[in-house]
């Protein structure tokens, strides 16, 4: 009599790992943070081909779209995504600023002369602690701002589909 | 040569320095218990990505600005969510993960314990 509510209690928790397990078989193993930002964050940044700082405040200081983009020369996703940067930047209504992760400024130079520059500024960011401060893990990785917040993240290179996403929030 | 002598023994001095070797320690701690989140499976201590590299210069700067060590989770996991920290907080999310073993083995408990009294 005992042991039936023993042997009750060991198929409810035989059944929990089961749904568990089976639970996990379709998740994916790759696993993309669930970042809590949404204001920009506040950091000081050298302005490429400029010999000053400037203030995150100064930067995202008007009352329009800006699209942040992290990239770097040897990242080679940031190369197949930059035809369409350079599309996006003939938009009036939309700022593109760059964040020059951990490059070297003459290929970064290179780079931006053999694919054309889509950017209004570029930041650069030689140890990557800037891009922390946005909750990026790698390069390219894209923001959308609107209004001082964070409406869209993209992680990996921009593609038809976020282009698509941009300018639903734009238009 | 005086100046050189000097200058040599304040290296030394420095090096060795066991407030250094403390901040260290107090860096590696918390660097080996953040995961390295592009190369699953490894520490930020462990770790030589570009990401983990940068993470480490994030938590020494943030050390040096009197942070603890909870207060610089606390910001990590604002950037990127729990998943950063190897050892989970305890909340309310976290009640089942935490207490699950306790109570494994308080039923693993009573049922030898039961069997022990029967034999008896």
């Amino acid at each position: 009599m005992n042991s039936r509510p023993t042997s009750l209690l060991i198929i409810c928790f035989l059944l929990f790992i089961l749904i568990v397990f089976y639970k996990s078989l379709n998740k994916t193993s790759l696993y993309e943070p669930e970042s809590k930002i949404s204001n920009i964050p506040e950091f000081t940044s050298k302005i490429f081909f400029e010999n000053r700082e400037l203030t995150s405040k100064q930067i995202f200081n008007q009352n329009k779209f800006y699209l942040f983009n992290i990239w770097a020369s040897w990242c080679l996703p940031c190369r197949d995504e930059h035809p369409l940067l350079v599309n996006l930047s003939k938009y009036e209504q939309l700022e593109i600023i760059g964040l020059n992760y951990k490059d070297d400024s003459s290929n970064a130079k290179k780079f931006l002369k053999e694919l054309g520059n889509p950017y209004k500024k570029i930041l650069l960011d030689r140890n990557g602690t800037i891009a922390i401060e946005w909750g990026a893990f790698g390069v390219p990785e894209s923001f959308l701002i609107h209004k001082g917040k964070i409406i869209k993240k993209f992680i990996g290179p921009l593609n038809i589909g976020s282009i698509e996403e941009i300018n639903k929030f734009i238009k | 040569m005086k100046i050189l002598k000097i200058f040599i023994i304040f290296q030394i001095f420095f090096c060795f320095s066991p407030l250094q070797s403390g901040e260290n320690n107090f860096q590696n701690k918390i660097t080996k218990n953040l995961r390295c989140l592009i190369c699953q499976g490894q520490s930020v201590y462990d770790s030589d990505s570009e990401f983990a590299n940068s993470l480490k210069i994030v938590v020494k700067n943030k050390i040096n600005e009197g942070l603890s060590e909870d207060q610089i989770y606390e910001f990590l996991i604002g950037k990127y969510g729990e998943w950063i920290l190897y050892d989970p907080q305890f909340n309310k999310n976290t009640y089942l993960l935490w207490f699950l073993p306790l109570l494994l083995f308080l039923f693993g408990g009573t049922i030898v314990l039961k069997k022990l009294i029967k034999k008896r």
